[in-house]
């Protein structure tokens, strides 16, 4: 007897992330029972009870579209990165740290060490009077536990294996979930490397565009938590940071309907390499001073620029993080621009 | 010699410049390395690539090699591209399927070490050799030339400007603040070195004016705003009432004899308030138009509705207009020259010397009114209470030179101080004492006059006067004004008591050029006047296209400088309409479909080329006005502008090939 015609198989993992992009799986909401029905999902450890030995035990190529959200910190998301891609047709960068690096890729800042002596000793809530490390591997009579390798940068998907679509955001959207879904079980695929989400900057969709004005002439910038906000206005007209304009749309303008600015978590355009590059020049372009002392009082209001302008691009960004310690030890076979490589 | 795959077949060239290049550069181990490079079909070097032999290479290689790229690795792209884009053309590519590289200025001339040079040639040889491979055709952009042209200002500049256009056929429009034509000129008695009347060899001049059938002449009017570029302005024309018809005005003085006020009472602004006139007044018996104006904060029926207005019965022609509006002019022209002048300095500024306070100290403006046969006083310089003055002292460098006022030489007061010098010592036989810093007369005939002035008995007292006071210290001084002055030759400080002191009073820029200059979009120089293009190769253009500078609104300068940039506007203005369109240079940016409408751009742009397109909520670029600065290139947060000649992969391709080897 023949067997029914088989369901796609779809894979879900989650690397270095906070799991918002697994809510975003949930938010579909009663959708997600259409999606249930239209695929066969083989791995989703988040939801479902599948062993990493169930995805080694599928043939190569098996899994029609693995979606893989977080960055890649430690040597075994950088395994799972891998195996996915070895049984997998598909590969798709899902949220932001996948795509980008995301937040975790802002720890670039800094090296491990000075990551690991924060976590465990100088982090004001930290208790830990032994000064415990973690280490790769601890043996305790003839048991030995272990730790995956904890990496010495973050880095997103595609810096680790081929990639072949991406969904921003953080997390992505319900609708453009059920778009990109929609769009890997057709029959036409988009070119490889396509961002799903449209490639024009938020600011075409924002409720506000209209009250932007052409001349910003920024006295000083504000931050959102410290500041009274005109509830109609842009968010740049008032002094606040937004990264709307160096922000691929997609969003619907969520954070600005729930009264905050963007914070860029759609990365760039296609067009654009460096997000946070581009959002700072258009905005210093936009400061009314020309002296120093007017500059400076100018960027008070912007404390932490990285985090700013950096905040979910770190990983992919020219700069990819801070001189000095990216180019020693560094993980074998990063896969990355041909500049990039060199800097 | 590899061709890659992928590669375009490339024709790389380097010149040796005689010895500029070669000297410093080996010129021929970076034509070896090229030949190695990916797509590098023809490398060759030659004594001088701009020479026609030089380009005959590149033409020949094109057709026998069927280039498709083209590299040449000389002296600096403001020298010679448009040389090699010429040849490359020639050649039958398309003139931007080229690349120059600049190893001479920025390479052999400032580096001594030949390996170090030379390492540093094959560097950027690579790089052009890669980016070219990115180059696409363009085409250059014609843009047509409107033949009409605006000219702002009718001094001796701006007559002279639009009489060279109207000889030509072309259609002016003179457009004149004040209510006639002539501006300084027109005031002026005699002029220098040569002593003949201003107004003799002025007013022929503004009659052609009037009488010129291709001269729109709007006096009285303010240009209020300029949209457009080069070829294509838009222009809006503010014409003040002046009550008066001017069609039908001949300026017969009947309304002005007939006026309520049988004595003129008020000051006389043509006559810098040294004579009065009434509410209806000629500004001068030789005006041009020739056309009465009524000023609405004098006339009775203005200020108070009740007059039985005279001058309305007294008119034969029926031109008075009481109903007289404002009017918008709008008017489309292809160039503008601006010759706005200058004002001179106030001397109140400087209390040191009394003017305002003492009623005998006059500025050299006013005192050419007074010696003029048609001035105030019909020609007779008198004091206040109406006596000759028996010793006259004349400063020079009154608001020039001067860190406290104005830095610059204003050049032409020393002249006018000498002309003066003679008129006064003419009308009155005064003597005449001249108080200055270094007597400069440079111009044709100029130290001839200063040698003739100091024949006549002219006191020239070199020194700057510290002083003008009227405390006497002997009975010399009594009733006289003083001058204290530290006399620079003899070496002592000297107290010299005149009956009237005159200020040469130095050029300044107009109150309002900051205005006129942002309405302009062209630029002014630290001193506040209108810079030119270049000091010394473009005096007359300006970093606009198609806005030209006539006159002392760049600089202080005499009548024969203003007279010559008037026509030298005009022969430029001249030669663009013959030309009949405008050629515009291809590397301009294009604003994708993808732009977000955020708005970045627009007020980056220094040529305001950029605007927001009210439906599409998109920025839009016009590509005459656009000079391909790419600052909006580089600030567009979504990348969504692209600049010919600098696409991202252009440039990305020239960075990564120049550090390869760092």
């Amino acid at each position: 007897m023949p067997d029914p015609p088989a369901k796609p198989k779809v894979a879900l993992y989650w690397c270095a992330s906070c799991g918002g992009c697994e809510e975003a799986v949930v938010d579909l909401a009663e959708g997600v029972l259409s999606v249930l029905n239209a695929v066969d999902i083989v791995f989703w450890p988040v939801a479902m009870d599948f062993k990493r030995r169930d995805v080694e035990a599928l043939a190569d190529g098996a899994i029609r579209a693995a979606l893989l959200n977080g960055a890649i910190r430690t040597s075994e998301q950088e395994e799972m990165a891998r195996l996915l891609r070895r049984k997998s047709q598909v590969v798709v960068a899902f949220g932001a740290c996948a795509q980008l690096g995301g937040v975790p890729s802002l720890a670039n800042q800094f090296d491990r060490e000075q990551i690991l002596d924060y976590i465990y000793a100088q982090s004001p809530t930290v208790v830990n009077d032994q000064g415990a490390r973690p280490v790769s591997a601890y043996r305790e009579g003839d048991r030995v536990a272990t730790l995956p390798e904890f990496w010495r940068t973050t880095r997103a998907l595609d810096q680790v294996i081929e990639v072949d679509y991406y969904v921003p955001g953080c997390p992505p959207t319900p609708k453009l979930l059920g778009q990109a879904l929609a769009t890997l079980l057709s029959d036409e695929l988009p070119p490889k490397g396509t961002v799903l989400a449209p490639d024009t900057a938020l600011c075409e969709e924002c409720p506000r565009k209209d009250s932007k004005p052409e001349d910003l002439s920024v006295k000083t910038f504000k931050r959102p938590h410290l500041t009274p906000m005109d509830a109609a206005l842009c968010f740049l007209a008032q002094g606040i940071v937004c990264m709307g304009p160096a922000t691929r749309s997609g969003c619907e303008g969520l954070c600005i309907q729930g009264a905050m600015p963007c914070t860029g978590c759609f990365g760039p355009t296609s067009r654009v390499r460096d997000q946070g590059a581009k959002a700072l020049s258009a905005l210093a372009s936009s400061v009314e001073g020309k002296e120093d002392r007017e500059i400076e009082s100018a960027l008070a209001g912007i404390p932490d620029p990285v985090g700013t302008f950096y905040r979910y691009g770190l990983a992919k960004s020219l700069l990819r993080g801070k001189v000095g310690h990216l180019c020693s030890d560094r993980p074998e076979s990063i896969k990355t621009g041909s500049m990039e490589s060199r800097l | 010699m590899g061709l890659a795959k992928g590669s375009p077949r490339t024709g790389f060239y380097i010149c040796h410049c005689g010895t500029n290049i070669a000297d410093t550069v080996d010129v021929d181990a970076v034509r070896r390395h090229a030949e190695e490079l990916p797509g590098v079909v023809v490398s060759c070097d030659y004594k001088y690539m701009c020479s026609d032999p030089g380009q005959e290479l590149i033409i020949q290689d094109i057709k026998e090699h069927r280039l498709e790229r083209v590299v040449v690795a000389a002296c600096s792209p403001l020298l010679h591209e448009a040389t090699f884009r010429g040849a490359v053309e020639r050649g039958g590519l398309n003139p931007f399927l080229f690349h120059m590289v600049n190893i001479r200025e920025q390479d052999a001339w400032v580096h001594e070490d030949r390996a170090q040079a030379t390492r540093k040639a094959r560097d950027l040889i690579r790089a052009a050799i890669r980016r070219v491979a990115y180059h696409r055709p363009l085409e250059r952009m014609r843009v047509g030339v409107n033949p009409n042209t605006l000219i702002i200002g009718g001094g001796i500049a701006g007559i002279n400007a639009a009489l060279n256009l109207s000889m030509a056929g072309k259609r002016v429009y003179l457009v004149e603040r004040e209510p006639t034509i002539g501006g300084h000129m027109a005031k002026y008695d005699k002029t220098f070195p040569t002593l003949d009347c201003a107004a003799c060899i002025l007013t022929p001049k503004m009659s052609a004016v009037r009488d010129s059938r291709n001269i729109v002449l709007w006096t009285y009017s303010e240009v209020e705003k300029i949209d457009g570029y080069i070829g294509n302005f838009r222009v809006q024309v503010r014409r003040k009432p002046r009550y008066v018809d001017e069609e039908t005005c001949v300026g017969c003085m009947q309304c002005v004899d007939a006026c309520i006020y049988k004595d003129a009472r008020f000051p006389s602004e043509f006559e810098l308030g040294l004579k009065k006139r009434k509410p209806v007044y000629m500004p001068f018996p030789q005006a041009v138009p020739p056309v009465v104006a009524i000023d609405p904060k004098t006339c009775l029926h203005f200020k108070t509705g009740k007059c039985k207005e005279p001058c309305k019965e007294a008119c034969a022609r029926d031109s008075i207009r009481f109903d007289q509006r404002e009017v918008v002019e709008e008017i489309e022209v292809g160039q503008i020259i601006v010759a706005t002048g200058f004002q001179t300095f106030d001397p109140a500024r400087l209390p040191q010397y009394g003017y305002g306070e003492f009623p005998n100290v006059y500025t050299s403006l006013e005192i050419e009114r007074l010696v003029n046969a048609s001035g105030p006083t019909g020609g007779q310089v008198l004091l206040r209470n109406g006596q000759v003055p028996q010793s006259v002292g004349i400063l020079h460098c009154v608001g020039s030179r001067d860190e406290n006022t104005n830095r610059w030489c204003s050049t032409v007061c020393c002249m006018t101080a000498l002309k003066l010098a003679h008129l006064v010592k003419e009308h009155t036989g005064a003597t005449v004492y001249s108080f200055y810093i270094d007597m400069r007369c440079t111009g044709k005939g100029y130290e001839e006059f200063y040698d003739r002035m100091m024949r006549e008995g002219v006191q020239f007292v070199r020194g700057r006067v510290g002083e003008v006071r009227d405390w006497e210290m002997a009975p010399e001084e009594e009733g006289k004004l003083v001058l204290r002055v530290e006399d620079t030759l003899a070496g002592f400080v000297r107290r010299i008591p005149v009956d009237l002191v005159i200020l040469a009073v130095g050029m300044e820029p107009r109150a309002d050029a900051e205005a006129v200059q942002r309405m302009l979009h062209i630029s002014r120089s630290n001193d506040g006047f209108f810079l030119e293009r270049h000091p010394k190769l473009a005096p007359v253009e300006t970093t606009t296209d198609g806005v030209y500078l006539a006159g002392c609104c760049q600089g202080p300068k005499d009548i024969p400088s203003a007279v010559a940039q008037g026509s030298a506007a005009a022969a430029h203005v001249l030669a663009m309409i013959s030309k009949g369109h405008i050629e515009l240079e291809p590397n301009t940016v294009a604003v994708l479909d993808d732009c977000s409408g955020c708005k970045t751009c627009i007020p980056l742009c220094p040529y305001h080329a950029l605007t927001l397109n009210e439906e599409s909520k998109k920025a839009q670029v016009n590509l005459a006005l656009c000079k391909g600065c790419g600052t909006c290139a580089a600030a567009c947060p979504s990348g969504s502008i692209t600049q010919n000649l600098f696409e991202d992969e252009q440039i990305d391709a020239e960075i990564e090939e120049t550090l390869a080897h760092v």
